[in-house]
C-alpha cells in the first residue's frame, strides 16, 4: 500500500490524479466508498478523474463510457480499466498498485 | 406470371407509381426510365434547397439502394426513342430495346416559358430542376443586383424567397392584382403581400411582362404601358406545361395533357398516365397530393384490380419560412365564414356551398389545418362554419379523424400512422416516418406526425422524455419535488428521489433542474457538473483545456489583446484561434494554469464551456457599414449584458445583424435579431450544424427595446421548458411556434418571465472570480506536488489587471 493523499483531498463525489509507482492513478471520493482506477480511460485516454461519479460508476468526460469503480468493468461497450485497492487510515487513503500483468490476467 | 411494367419519367409520379405497383405486386418486372441523371427526387422541397444550398442529392426521394432492394430496374440519363405499343417494345437513346406488358407514361411536365423577346438571354432562368435551382442561387448570391421574378403563384414566391434569403433585392412580377389567385381569395391575398414585404420581397401587380432586355445578358423587364424594371437575374415561374411529346409520337390522345380515364388508362390499351402531363376530367393537376392519388389507381389498374380515380381537391403549403399559409379546395364558396387579425397578419376562412365545406384558407396561424383541409376533402356537411373555424383553431392532430391527411406529400393519412403504432410495432416519430414516409416531404407535417405518433403510442413504449431514465422520472415531476418540498441541491433530490445515483448520467441535467427551479438560489454541487463546470474551461480531446475570455458582442480593445498575447506567451499557450462566434480560444491550458490565467486576462467567463448563454455575433452594423439598418453592434453588446452568466438547457448562441444581408449569420442562432427597414426581426431556433435550420421569426417590432425583449422572453421561456440538452431548433418545433409566439408575445405572461429572468439573473456571478474563491483547495489541482509539473505555479493571484468590467 502507498500513500495518495488525505481524505479531504477530493472533493466529495469528484475524483483526483495521483502518480504512485511511476503510474497515473484517479482516486475517487465517491459516496459509497473510496475507489481507485487507472487514470486513462483504456478507450481514447481520457482523464477518468475528472468524470461524473455516481454511487458505483464513473463516466468518461471526453466520450461518455462507463466504468464500474468497483470491478472497472465497463458498463457499456469497451474495454475494462484497471482498478486499484484502497484503503482508507484515518484521515489517510492508500492504494496498492495492481501491476499491469495482474490486469491483463 | 407477373408482368412487366416500363415506367418512363423519374419525377415524384414515376416513383410514386413505382412504389405503389410494388406493394400490390412483388413479382411484377418494374423498370424505371429517368432522363435525368440523378434518382427521383423531390421537387417539391427545390425551393428550400434555393434558399439553403444544400446539395441537391437531399433530396432524393430513396436512397440508391432502394431500387436493387426492391427488385426496380432503374435507367438513369436514357430516354425513349421510340415505341410499338402493338408488340410491347421500346426503344432507348442508346439502342437497347426493353419489352413491357405495360406501360406507364410519367412524362411530368415543363415549365412555361411565354414566347416574348429576350426569353432565351443569359440570366433567365424557369424554376424547375436542381440545376435552375444552383443557377439561380449562385447569381442571387453572387452579385446579382436585382432580380425579378415573373409569376406570383406558389412557386414563384418560394422563388422569390429563396433570391432574398441570399441577400438580393428581389421583385415578384404579377399579371394579375392578387396573389396566388388560384388558391386565395382577395382578403387573404392582401395580407400576404405585406407579409412577403417584410421577409424583403416586392411585389408589383398587374404587369403584364412584354420583353425580357438584353442585349447579351437580361438587363431589365419591359412592360405593357411602357414601363421597365432593371433586373440582371429574372426567374420565370409562369405555370407549366404537360409533357406529352412522346405521347403524341406514340399516337396517344392528347389534348393539354395526355387523356387518361378514371382507370388511369389512356386511348391505348396497355398504356397509362399519371402525374402531370395526365389530364383527367378536363383538369391536370400540377400539386403532389393528387400525383399519389393517382399513382395508387394506376397501380391496381396495373394489377387488373378496378379502382377509379375521381379527382383531387387540390390543397397546397406555401414553404416560406416565417409565412404559415394552408390552403385547400375552393377559394370562394356561397357562404362564408372569414375570421381575420390584420395587425397581427391572420385569417382564416372556410367557405361552403349548399351546406358543405369546398374551400379553406389559413394564413398567420394554421392551427387545426388537417381537420379543415380533411373536411374540404370530403365535402363535409355543415351547419356552423364560423364554429367550424372556432373547433379547429382549438383542436390538434389528436383530435382528427383517421381519414385526415397528415402528410400531403406522400399521401399519408392518420389512420396509417395510427396503425404503424399499434400494428406495425413502431414506437417513435422517427420509426413511424421511416416506415410511413410521412413527414419526409416537405416536412412541415413534421409536428404533427410527433403529436399524433406520441398519443397513439400512448403509456406504451414511446415514453416521455425522462430526466433520470433509472428512474423514469421526468424534468417536470422532479420540478414539482424541488418546488413543493423545498430541495436545495442535487443530493437533497437524489436522497429524495433517487434521483442520478444508479448511473449518474443525469446528473448535469439535475443540477441545471436545481439551479433553474431555485432562481440560482439554490445549493451548487459542483461533483453534479460536468468537468467544464467544475473548472469553467473546455475539456479538450488530451486533457487539456480551453480559455475563452468574454467579448460582449465581439468588440475587444487594444489593451485587452495585449492582455491575450501576454497570456498566450507566458504560459505557453500552444494555439490562439478565432471562434465561429467571433471570440478569441486559448487551447491547450493545463488545468493548474487557468486561476493565474484568468486573473492575468483580467476579463469575465466567456461560458464556451458551458451550457449557457455564449456568444452574442454581431456585424458592425450602423456603426461603419454604409448599409446598416440598425446599430447591431450596441444591441449585441447590450443583450450579451443582459443575459451573461445564464445557464440554460443547452448552450445558446446568438447574433444581431443590422440589415438582412446578415452578415452576422443571425438566421442560422439559437436567438438572432435581424435589422429590417422599419424595425427588427427576432429570430429563434436557427442551426448550423450537422442540419442548417433557418430560425424562426418569433416577431417584428420596431424598436430595438422591444427586439431584446422578446428576444429575452423567449430565453426564459425555453430556460423554463426545455429539457435538458434540448437546443432551441428541436425545442420549437416540439412545443409549436405557433404556441410559442402565443406565450412569449403575451403581454402578462410575457412579464412575468422576463421578472424570473431578472431575478435568476441577479444571482449570476462570474465564475472566474473563483480564481480567488475556489469551492475546493484542489479545484483546479491534482494530488501530484506541484513541483512535477512542467513549469512551477505563478506565485502571484491578483485581482484584474484590467479592473472592473
Amino acid at each position: 500500500m502507498t500513500y495518495a493523499c488525505r481524505i479531504d483531498d477530493v472533493p466529495l463525489g469528484e475524483g483526483r490524479v495521483v502518480t504512485l509507482d511511476g503510474q497515473r492513478i484517479a482516486v475517487f471520493r465517491a459516496a459509497g466508498g473510496w475507489y481507485a482506477l487507472d487514470a486513462a480511460c483504456p478507450h481514447m485516454g481520457g482523464p477518468l478523474a475528472d468524470g461524473i461519479v455516481c454511487d458505483r460508476a464513473v463516466i468518461c468526460p471526453l466520450h461518455d463510457r462507463r466504468y464500474d469503480l468497483q470491478t472497472g468493468e465497463p458498463l457499456g461497450a469497451g474495454d475494462p480499466v484497471a482498478v486499484h485497492a484502497v484503503e482508507v487510515r484515518g484521515d489517510q487513503v492508500f492504494v496498492r498498485v495492481s501491476t499491469r500483468e495482474a490486469v491483463a490476467a | 406470371m407477373s408482368e412487366s411494367v416500363v415506367i418512363v419519367g423519374g419525377g415524384i409520379a414515376g416513383q410514386a407509381v413505382c412504389e405503389a405497383l410494388r406493394e400490390r405486386d412483388p413479382d411484377a418486372a418494374i423498370t424505371l426510365v429517368c432522363g435525368e441523371v440523378s434518382a427521383p427526387y423531390d421537387r417539391v422541397r427545390l425551393s428550400e434547397i434555393l434558399v439553403s444550398g444544400e446539395d441537391p442529392e437531399t433530396l432524393q426521394l430513396r436512397p440508391g439502394e432502394w431500387y436493387a432492394d426492391h427488385d426496380v430496374e432503374l435507367l438513369l440519363g436514357r430516354w425513349v426513342t421510340s415505341v410499338d405499343t402493338d408488340d410491347g417494345r421500346l426503344e432507348l437513346d442508346d439502342g437497347a430495346e426493353l419489352t413491357f406488358d405495360k406501360l406507364v407514361l410519367a412524362t411530368g411536365s415543363q415549365a412555361l416559358m411565354p414566347p416574348i423577346a429576350g426569353i432565351d438571354l443569359p440570366g433567365v432562368h424557369p424554376f424547375r430542376g436542381p440545376q435552375d435551382c444552383e443557377a439561380i442561387r449562385a447569381a442571387a448570391a453572387g452579385g446579382a443586383q436585382h432580380a425579378a421574378v415573373i409569376g406570383g403563384g406558389l412557386l414563384g414566391l418560394e422563388a422569390a424567397r429563396g433570391i432574398a434569403a441570399q441577400g438580393c433585392a428581389v421583385t415578384v412580377i404579377h399579371l394579375l392584382d392578387r396573389l396566388m389567385e388560384r388558391q386565395l381569395d382577395a382578403g387573404a391575398a392582401s395580407l400576404l403581400a405585406p407579409a412577403l414585404a417584410e421577409l424583403d420581397i416586392a411585389i408589383e401587380f398587374d404587369r403584364n411582362t412584354t420583353a425580357i432586355i438584353g442585349p447579351e445578358h437580361a438587363t431589365g423587364l419591359h412592360f405593357k404601358g411602357g414601363d421597365r424594371l432593371g433586373a440582371d437575374l429574372v426567374v420565370v415561374s409562369v405555370g407549366i406545361r404537360p409533357e406529352v411529346k412522346l405521347a403524341r409520337a406514340i399516337g396517344v390522345e392528347c389534348d393539354r395533357g395526355i387523356v387518361v380515364d378514371d382507370a388511369m388508362r389512356t386511348s391505348i390499351p396497355g398504356v397509362l398516365a399519371v402525374g402531370e402531363c395526365a389530364q383527367h376530367r378536363g383538369l391536370v393537376y400540377g400539386l403532389v397530393a393528387p400525383i399519389h392519388d393517382q399513382a395508387r389507381v394506376a397501380a391496381a389498374t396495373l394489377v387488373d384490380v378496378e379502382a377509379a380515380y375521381l379527382g383531387s381537391v387540390p390543397s397546397a403549403k406555401l414553404k416560406v419560412a416565417g409565412i404559415d399559409l394552408v390552403c385547400a379546395g375552393e377559394a370562394e364558396g356561397d357562404q362564408e365564414a372569414v375570421v381575420t387579425d390584420g395587425a397581427a397578419g391572420i385569417y382564416r376562412k372556410l367557405a361552403t356551398r349548399n351546406g358543405r365545406v369546398v374551400g379553406a384558407i389559413l394564413l398567420g396561424n394554421t392551427r387545426g389545418s388537417e381537420a379543415l383541409v380533411a373536411a374540404v376533402r370530403s365535402g363535409e356537411p355543415i351547419d356552423d362554419p364560423l364554429q367550424a373555424l372556432a373547433d379547429a383553431s382549438l383542436a390538434g392532430p389528436a383530435d382528427l379523424p383517421d381519414t385526415a391527411q397528415i402528410c400531403d406529400c406522400n399521401g399519408v393519412c392518420k389512420g396509417d400512422l395510427m396503425a404503424a403504432v399499434t400494428e406495425g410495432g413502431c414506437s417513435t416519430p422517427r420509426e413511424v416516418m421511416a416506415v410511413t414516409r410521412a413527414g419526409t416531404g416537405c416536412g412541415s407535417c413534421r409536428p404533427a406526425v410527433i403529436e399524433i405518433v406520441a398519443a397513439a403510442a400512448g403509456g406504451l413504449s414511446d415514453e416521455p422524455t425522462y430526466l433520470c431514465p433509472c428512474r423514469k422520472q421526468t424534468r417536470e415531476q422532479l420540478a414539482g419535488r424541488i418546488r413543493d418540498d423545498g430541495l436545495e441541491s442535487v443530493s437533497d433530490v437524489a436522497n429524495a428521489c433517487g434521483t442520478g445515483r444508479e448511473c449518474g448520467v443525469c446528473k448535469p441535467a439535475l443540477a441545471y433542474l436545481v439551479s433553474e427551479v431555485k432562481a440560482n438560489r439554490h445549493q451548487e454541487e459542483r461533483d453534479a457538473r460536468f468537468i467544464n463546470d467544475r473548472v469553467h474551461a473546455n475539456i479538450q480531446k488530451d486533457g487539456t483545456f480551453s480559455v475563452v475570455p468574454r467579448m460582449y458582442g465581439g468588440v475587444t480593445t487594444p489593451d485587452e489583446l495585449r492582455r491575450i498575447a501576454d497570456v498566450a506567451d507566458k504560459y505557453h499557450v500552444p494555439l490562439v484561434k478565432v471562434t465561429g462566434g467571433q471570440r478569441l480560444d486559448l487551447l491547450g491550458v493545463r488545468k493548474q494554469d487557468l486561476p493565474a490565467i484568468w486573473a492575468d486576462l483580467g476579463m469575465p467567463s466567456g461560458h464556451a464551456y458551458a451550457k449557457a448563454v455564449r456568444t452574442v455575433k454581431t456585424c458592425v452594423g450602423t456603426e461603419f457599414c454604409r448599409f446598416g439598418l440598425g446599430d447591431a453592434i450596441g444591441l449585441g453588446i447590450e443583450m450579451e449584458k443582459a443575459w451573461e452568466g445564464l445557464h440554460t438547457p443547452h448552450k445558446v448562441k446568438s447574433g444581431v445583424s443590422g440589415c438582412p444581408r446578415n452578415c452576422a449569420e443571425a438566421t442560422i442562432k439559437d436567438i438572432g435579431l435581424v435589422a429590417v427597414e422599419g424595425g427588427w426581426q427576432v429570430r429563434a431556433g436557427g442551426a448550423a450544424g450537422g442540419n442548417v435550420r433557418e430560425a424562426d421569426i418569433l416577431a417584428t417590432v420596431e424598436t430595438r427595446a422591444e427586439a431584446l425583449r422578446v428576444a429575452t422572453t423567449f430565453l426564459q421561456y425555453y430556460r423554463e421548458n426545455a429539457d435538458y440538452k434540448e437546443r432551441t431548433y428541436d425545442f420549437i418545433p416540439r412545443i409549436g411556434l405557433q404556441k410559442i409566439r402565443e406565450i412569449v408575445l403575451d403581454e402578462k405572461i410575457g412579464a412575468q418571465l422576463r421578472e424570473r429572468l431578472q431575478i435568476a439573473k441577479a444571482a449570476t456571478k462570474d465564475p472566474w472570480l473563483e480564481r480567488d474563491d475556489p469551492y475546493h483547495p484542489r479545484q483546479f489541482s491534482d494530488l501530484d506536488p506541484p513541483e512535477t509539473a512542467d513549469t512551477a505555479e505563478p506565485h502571484l493571484v491578483g485581482p484584474p489587471a484590467g479592473g472592473e468590467r
